[in-house]
């Protein structure tokens, strides 16, 4: 090979390298001068809350820049909704501006902890409700200082609580139901739970064998299997609860012996694999096309999924479609809880202006926005509603209801970050034929040894 | 003449059982890359559809540019595109100069201590880069930057943060090192009798007899920079300054754009190809000449 062509490489690569350097913007140092976003707003159909004035350059330009972190970057709706309300909040007073960066979801936790390590962190971020105790914990999130009564009327599930203190707080919650055709059960003579009167472990199982008995469908229960990472501790550890057993031991957050591995757990888990030798639920090897289209085609009879999905059920079977209440196992009926909320980080220098913002955001014209435009459960019942579909006779106003009447928040502990790793592969693991017992009992020795490792997580 | 007929069959039957096991090698290595342009040409659901069928592999029913146009509208792509080629050209021009530089003074002149330097050097490949990426966050959190605001705290947000990290890399300096030492020496000694310098020797006769081994590291480093990820989203929090492969999580929301998604790695996926054609002659002779298998 000849020198030349390296040689026309190398000016090629370095013209590239100088011409971009040349082309690029001066560096922002800090994200206290982070640029508003500048991403095109996309046609939303969520309810517009009260349009901010054309400018608001005027009446802020003297105010204190509030910086915020969010996770909803590429998600046109969200960004809309939380735009506006940014707009309206600065509008609203001269003291605070609030200026926001998105991050993609996926790498959000990554980019906070990274944040906080650097001590980077903005005034005001947003959490996953079951991060949350980890992150207050690791001194990350300062308690949040709202009006008394602020929260009264909000779901259980949408208030971030650690150590006696609120942190986060949610303008919405997320639920899971039995998604259900009624017609497929009258046809086989199955009852229709009620919230009063939910499924027993019986009922249930019974049910999921006289459904794959028809022949008429490829798996009687779909619980989503394809969807691994949060979705098996949030959809399934409450199937757990409600045999009584959990991921750790909630009245001293100390141990996970006993409720990971105890009687309750382990029935848990021996009924949990039946359901995959029986055939009556996908494996873990579940298509994830599969689990997208499978209940719409109607090749799964029952689907265990949230009210994210439900706006596609309906569009395709109308009336027949019913959101039934989590079977009762014995321990009661259960479903996760919590989904993203707002916090203040503790270095802010802001804490008021960031607890004023919060404050604003709480507005149950804003908590219907983001109803009527993610789909999700508005925080408060005076916003359902508001709402087009969570108000009283709304198609998904069970929804509502199953979050006031079955929500369990994952346990509320610094825990849970790795606890939730290690129950998710327990299950998979049983999923695919390990020895329940076994399981369970090395699942427990990983969170008891890591709960010991980090000196219990504040509970000794 | 029977003979010299059956050894030609037989040539012929090897050769066509080769390069049709090669040719079926080739279609299994290019099915995931025609899988990602033709899904990108297709709406979610007929993805979904197509997905359980050949009709995968084909650009059949509805076809379009819509998820192309759709890429740059959720997310700023030709910003993140402009990101990466930025920092990762920046990051192989100053690699391949400081490494090759390095890798020269290690194999050509002879002084106390190179080999130990060498061993060091090789030494901290066995470190991944995952245990070192909190402390030298840390680190560039704290470093001075000098711009046109003056002295600032902190590399973060910016360009250099994802640059400079990257410039010395052990492995190039090590194929550097042993791609010089198989040159002839005498060379080297030649250039000395004539009064080189040592950079003389290097840019003069070294660095034009090196071209495979400048288009392997070339590769070997845009490679890595290109679809950086971790180090990104320690260290850039603003959008601005993100990469391609941060970028590429704009896309999976809820429920995921696939067809977006297939968009989008279809785009970022030309310039590795691009780089990889461009160069490839090169970076298999040069593989070939230092026994290093990529």
């Amino acid at each position: 090979m000849t020198p030349k062509p390296f040689v026309r490489m190398w000016s090629w690569l370095g013209a590239v390298s100088l011409i971009a350097a040349a082309c690029a913007p001066a560096a922002t140092p800090a994200p206290t001068s982070a640029p508003a976003a500048t991403d095109a707003p996309a046609a939303s159909e969520a309810t517009a809350p009260t349009a901010a004035p054309a400018s608001t350059e005027a009446t802020t330009a003297d105010a204190t820049v509030l910086t915020m972190w969010y996770h909803g970057a590429g998600n046109d709706v969200e960004r809309t909704i939380l735009t506006q309300i940014i707009d309206d909040f600065n509008a609203s007073q001269t003291q605070w501006r609030v200026e926001r960066q998105d991050f993609p979801q996926e790498s959000y936790n990554e980019s906070v902890v990274a944040g906080a390590l650097a001590g980077n962190l903005p005034d005001i971020i947003d959490v996953d409700g079951p991060i949350m105790p980890n992150w207050a914990w690791s001194g990350y999130m300062a308690p949040l200082q709202l009006k008394e009564g602020t929260l009264d009327n909000f779901l259980p599930g949408t208030i971030g609580t650690w150590d006696g203190q609120v942190y986060s707080v949610g303008l919405w919650d997320a639920a899971v139901a039995v998604f259900a055709r009624k017609s497929v059960l009258e046809a086989n003579g199955i009852r229709i739970p009620t919230i009063e009167e939910p499924w027993t472990f019986e009922e249930f199982d019974a049910a999921l064998v006289t459904l794959q008995g028809t022949g008429e469908f490829e798996y009687a229960l779909d619980l989503g299997t394809a969807w691994t990472g949060e979705w098996y501790p949030y959809a399934f550890s409450p199937l757990m609860q409600s045999f009584g057993g959990d991921i750790v031991d909630r009245s001293t957050y100390l141990t996970a012996e006993g409720k990971l591995n105890g009687p309750e757990a382990i029935a848990f888990g021996e009924w949990w694999q039946s359901l995959f030798e029986r055939g009556l639920a996908p494996g873990t090897s579940q298509d994830g096309a599969d689990r997208e289209a499978g209940f719409i085609d109607g090749r799964y009879a029952l689907q265990w999924n949230g009210n994210w999905a439900a706006l596609a059920a309906i569009e395709k079977y109308g009336d027949d479609l019913v959101f039934l209440p989590a079977p009762d196992f014995g321990a009661g009926s259960t479903i996760g809880a919590a989904s993203w909320q707002f916090g203040i980080s503790a270095k802010s220098q802001n804490q008021e202006g960031a607890n004023a913002f919060i404050q604003f955001a709480l507005q149950d014209k804003y908590l219907a926005a983001f109803s009527d435009g993610i789909g999700l459960i508005p925080a408060t019942a005076s916003a359902a509603a508001l709402t087009k579909n969570y108000a009283p006779g709304g198609p998904m106003e069970v929804f509502f209801q199953l979050s006031q009447a079955q929500a369990l928040i994952r346990p509320p502990t610094p825990a849970y970050l790795s606890a939730a790793l290690v129950f998710e592969k327990a299950l998979a693991d049983i999923a695919n034929g390990a020895d329940v017992t076994t399981t369970l009992d090395a699942a427990t020795d990983e969170i008891n040894a890591d709960i010991e490792s980090n000196n219990g997580y504040g509970f000794k | 003449m029977n003979t010299t007929r059956i050894l030609h069959r037989n040539q012929t039957a090897t050769t066509v059982v080769r390069y049709g096991l090669m040719s079926l090698l080739a279609l299994i290595f290019l099915f995931p890359i025609v899988f990602m342009v033709i899904s990108s040409l297709k709406p979610d659901l007929q993805i979904m559809q197509d997905s359980s069928s050949f009709r995968a592999f084909l650009p059949v029913g509805d076809i379009s540019f819509d998820n192309y146009a759709e890429t740059f509208v959720r997310a700023p792509t030709g910003r993140f595109i402009f990101n990466s080629i930025l920092t990762t050209a920046l990051t192989v021009v100053l690699g391949l100069l400081v490494n090759s530089m390095a890798g020269f003074s290690l194999a050509i002149p002879r002084w106390r201590g190179r080999g130990l330097v060498l061993t060091l050097i090789i030494a901290t490949l066995i470190v991944p880069f995952e245990t070192i990426a909190i402390p030298l966050l840390l680190i560039v959190s704290r470093l001075p930057t000098i711009g046109l605001d003056g002295i600032t705290q902190g590399w973060l947000n910016t360009y250099h943060v994802q640059v400079i990290p990257f410039v010395a890399n052990a492995f190039s300096i090590f194929l550097f090192v042993q791609f010089f030492k198989s040159l002839p020496q005498e060379l080297v000694e030649a250039a000395r009798i004539d009064g080189a310098s040592w950079f003389q020797i290097f840019a003069n006769v070294m660095v034009p007899l090196s071209g495979p081994v400048f288009a392997t590291v070339t590769i070997l480093t845009f490679l890595p920079m290109w679809n950086a990820y971790l180090w990104p989203i320690m260290v850039v929090q603003i959008e601005e300054f993100r990469p391609v492969m941060v970028g590429l999580q704009y896309f999976f929301q809820l429920n995921v754009a696939w067809g977006e998604v297939m968009a989008y790695l279809t785009i970022i996926t030309l310039p590795v190809l691009v780089m990889f054609l461009a160069l490839q002659r090169a970076f298999i002779e040069s593989i070939a000449s230092t026994g290093i298998k990529g």
